[in-house]
């Protein structure tokens, strides 16, 4: 399967993440006793694991697992933090964002291992020694330059050397008396336009001489793919001090060395000689002297080659950060509350050169929403597509059949949550797959196909997007929940065996709760589930569990549409205007009072044989009233709250309108019923109605 | 105009509740706002009024007397809505009348300990005197905070 229309996603979210786990890491090295801290980047490593291997990267999934390893110790206070220990994270870090940018740049991470990395992770875990501190960062660059040099003779810039060409070339030029200087450039840190900037010096000395090598190749440095310095070796009658005095002459360059080369240099055959003899090794100083800057420079430079290769790669799309699309929402929304008020101006002072323009206003506004909206609707396909493949891979690894079967992928959903939603998604899947789907003996035993079924599902279900995922697996062991529990001391013994089940379930959205006893590649740390949890949460969604013993389980994700513009049905209790979200509404009808029943001392109404029951929202929301009133009717809004029926009672209805979802503030924040406010076309404030906290 | 230049001090906006003078930090006041209609939020404690428009942005107001438990009267020409912004919170608070601005210096703040007041003392920052007058000087964090608080244990 094609991965390359994630690999944008991939990168965006990794870059995201890796900037993440650099502030956390810099937090806890800070504060090393932070628990949160470690917890987050605990799921940060894990989350980077999960992403790596689902883009088949397994380098660096390796790397990630190694960290979370040490994490994992960590967390469990089994090794303490060290400044030794978050060096070796760092070292993480820059080896992470190594694989990034050759992503970024290639398309695939490269084949350094990072072994050394990998060592003293793992002996990390063992307790032994951390090395000291200041050996951490020339140990990368060391590995990485070996290893390059494994791969390119030509790459490694600690052992420049000429080809036999290139010694003959220069060989020939020194017999003619002429020079040749081997000339090293560092590039000022600010520089943007390194390769033009480059091609400025190469053209100041091509005018007095010949350039017979250059290092990084001249395509390396024109494609930006170098740091800030290159070397370059040319053949010339002049003098040293006409190429210092030229190159100087241009800007935003940082140093210059000059080295001249004898013929005893390239007779040798081994250049490196004379560098160590004439300048002490400038390149080496050049790097340890400014290490430091030097990872977060690459870092930047890699951010500037990120978006030189999405420049190249996509040019059809245009990346808008989502806060701006929230201004121009908000935008809309004020232009959508003064076009309803326009409206509502009334009809005697109307010509009809006023009502053709408020008509063709209307038709603007609504084009317009339609079209933010639709910028920030993106299908779930986008986070779906990539699952397949993970799954596949999943099963191969655990040595079971999987069939993962998706459908609604393209139900939309606002890009917030898009862009928020895979990372769950993932840890609920390898869930499924680890955890609920059984081995294929076991399954056989039990008389299952060998083959088990995960079902991906997403729709629309009123004001929200459902996205469930459900296995044909082995389902929670509740009893096995239940042990862990007490033995992690969640919960005291007596007390667990009243637990329903909904509590027991609870447990597994505990942080760090895991009822597997093997640590495998997928799950078993107990970091997925409560991780789920709050991602969801944050998206002001609930998540569900069902289970049944031997049958499956399913967890269901519940995620508002978070629409910031909605059709609402307003409506009149006792003096005030309330909205009632129109997709939550399913019909609406008169009664007269004695068509309610009671039951269990709870009024109901019946409609075509539904036992519905009431909610008598002027009670409920403290409505002032007048009692002495007894209506002879009652209007019922009748609304739905996943698959129940409840029905409003109101005193009586306004009508359809778009209205502007607005916050209530932050001292306002958390009332139980009411979901925001709206400012209606007059002016006035309507309270919008929760309808899920308020139906029963 | 002396007022602004003298650095000594900080500026006040002096407001009457009753027959008694209080004072907000001028730097926490947004605007001054006439009476305008509110809509009453369900589920809230007793003194947070409702909400109102404020050009589009939804703000929450607090009836200082009932907040302080003071004798509730009619709105009249003079009730203003002061609006404040307390840690990105934004709130207003239904005072009787506002008086003036008032650069008051450090020297002239005394003490709350000293004074027994009808607020509870959470409230009060401190007590400026100026010209014989005395000005009590409302605590804003702790009334965003506070209702915050009730709100939570709804």
């Amino acid at each position: 399967m094609d991965m390359s229309q994630y690999l944008e996603i991939f990168i965006d979210e990794t870059k995201e993440h890796l900037q993440g786990l650099n502030q956390s890491l810099l937090q806890l090295e800070q504060n090393p006793q932070d628990i949160s801290m470690l917890n987050e980047i605990f799921r940060v490593a894990h989350t980077l694991k999960g992403m790596a291997g689902t883009m088949g990267f397994s380098r660096m999934a390796k790397l990630t697992h190694d960290m979370e390893n040490v994490l994992h110790a960590l967390r469990s206070n089994e090794i303490k933090v060290t400044s030794g220990l978050v060096d070796i994270l760092f070292k993480c870090l820059d080896a992470l964002e190594n694989y990034t940018e050759n992503i970024v740049n290639t398309g695939n991470e490269g084949n350094n291992d990072y072994n050394n990395i990998i060592a003293q992770l793992n002996n990390a875990v063992n307790k032994k020694n951390v090395e000291p501190v200041s050996q951490k960062p020339s140990d990368v660059q060391q590995t990485q330059k070996v290893e390059e040099k494994g791969n390119d003779n030509n790459h490694a810039t600690a052992q420049f050397k000429l080809n036999q060409y290139e010694q003959n070339v220069a060989f020939k030029a020194k017999e003619m008396g002429m020079n040749v200087f081997k000339i090293t450039v560092v590039l000022n840190k600010g520089c943007v336009l390194k390769s033009a900037r480059s091609f400025i010096i190469f053209q100041t000395l091509e005018r007095h001489s010949e350039i017979i090598k250059s290092e990084p190749r001249v395509e390396d440095i024109e494609d930006e793919k170098f740091d800030y310095e290159f070397t370059v070796v040319c053949v010339t009658k002049e003098d040293i001090e006409v190429f210092i005095k030229d190159i100087n002459s241009i800007a935003e360059i940082d140093e210059v060395l000059v080295t001249v080369l004898d013929s005893s240099d390239f007779q040798a055959g081994a250049l490196q000689e004379a560098n160590t003899t004439a300048t002490p090794n400038p390149s080496s100083e050049q790097d340890s002297g400014s290490e430091d800057e030097a990872s977060s420079d690459k870092k930047q430079d890699e951010n500037n080659q990120g978006a030189s290769a999405h420049k190249t790669k996509t040019g059809k799309t245009v990346r808008v950060d989502i806060d701006r699309l929230d201004v121009l929402m908000n935008l809309v929304s004020e232009l959508i509350i003064i076009k309803t008020r326009l409206e509502g101006i009334d009809g005697g002072e109307r010509t009809q050169a006023y009502s053709e323009a408020v008509e063709y206003l209307e038709r603007i506004t609504t084009n317009l929403h339609d079209a933010v909206m639709k910028v920030r609707m993106v299908p779930v396909e986008m986070v779906f597509n990539r699952f397949p493949r993970m799954i596949r891979d999943v099963a191969r690894e655990l040595k079971k059949e999987i069939v993962l079967n998706m459908s609604g992928e393209e139900t939309e959903l606002d890009r917030t949550v898009i862009d928020e939603i895979g990372d769950p998604l993932i840890h609920l899947l390898r869930n499924s797959a680890d955890h609920g789907i059984e081995s294929i003996e076991k399954r056989k035993e039990m008389g299952k196909s060998a083959a088990g079924q995960i079902n991906l599902r997403a729709y629309q279900d009123g004001n929200n997007v459902v996205i469930e995922v459900d296995d044909d697996g082995q389902g929670i062991n509740l009893e096995k929940v239940k042990k862990k529990a007490i033995e992690r001391g969640l919960v005291k013994k007596d007390i667990a065996n009243t637990l329903t089940q909904k509590d027991i379930i609870d447990f597994l959205f505990k942080p760090s709760f895991s009822t597997q006893e093997q640590i495998t590649d997928l799950s078993g740390r107990g970091v997925g589930l409560d991780v789920v949890k709050t991602k969801i949460e944050q998206l002001g969604g609930v998540v569900e569990v069902e289970t049944e013993a031997g049958k499956g389980s399913k967890f269901i994700i519940r995620l508002p549409l978070t629409l910031a513009i909605i059709q609402a049905l307003l409506v009149i209790i006792g003096e005030e205007k309330y909205a009632i979200p129109l997709s939550s509404t399913k019909e609406i009808i008169k009664i007269t009072p004695d068509q309610i029943m009671m039951i269990q001392k709870k009024e109901v109404i019946m409609i075509r044989n539904t036992v519905i029951p009431i909610v008598r929202l002027d009670q409920i929301l403290d409505v002032p009233k007048d009692e002495t009133k007894i209506p002879k009717q009652l209007t019922v809004v009748i609304v739905k709250k996943g698959e129940r029926l409840s029905g409003f009672v109101v005193d009586s209805l306004i009508g359809q309108q778009e209205i502007v979802i607005k916050s209530l503030g932050k001292l306002l924040s958390g009332i139980k019923c009411i979901a925001g406010a709206t400012i209606l076309g007059d002016g006035n404030v309507a309270m919008i109605l929760d309808v899920n906290s308020l139906a029963i | 105009m002396e007022d602004v230049i003298n650095v000594e001090g900080k500026q006040y906006v002096v407001f009457m509740i009753g027959k008694e003078n209080y004072g907000v930090d001028i730097q926490k006041v947004t605007t001054i706002e006439k009476m305008m209609p509110f809509a009453r939020v369900p589920k809230t404690p007793d003194y947070v009024k409702g909400v109102i428009n404020l050009r589009g942005e939804i703000v929450p107001v607090i009836d200082i007397r009932t907040k302080f438990g003071m004798e509730i009267t009619e709105e009249t020409e003079e009730t203003r809505i002061i609006i404040l912004k307390i840690n990105e919170i934004s709130l207003g608070i239904i005072v009787d009348e506002v008086d003036e601005v008032l650069n008051l210096t450090e020297e002239s703040i005394e003490n709350v300990a000293n004074f027994t007041n009808d607020l509870s003392m959470d409230y009060i920052l401190g007590v400026g005197k100026v010209d014989g007058r005395i000005v009590t000087l409302l605590n804003l964090e702790k009334l965003a905070d506070i209702s915050e608080n009730n709100e939570r244990g709804e």
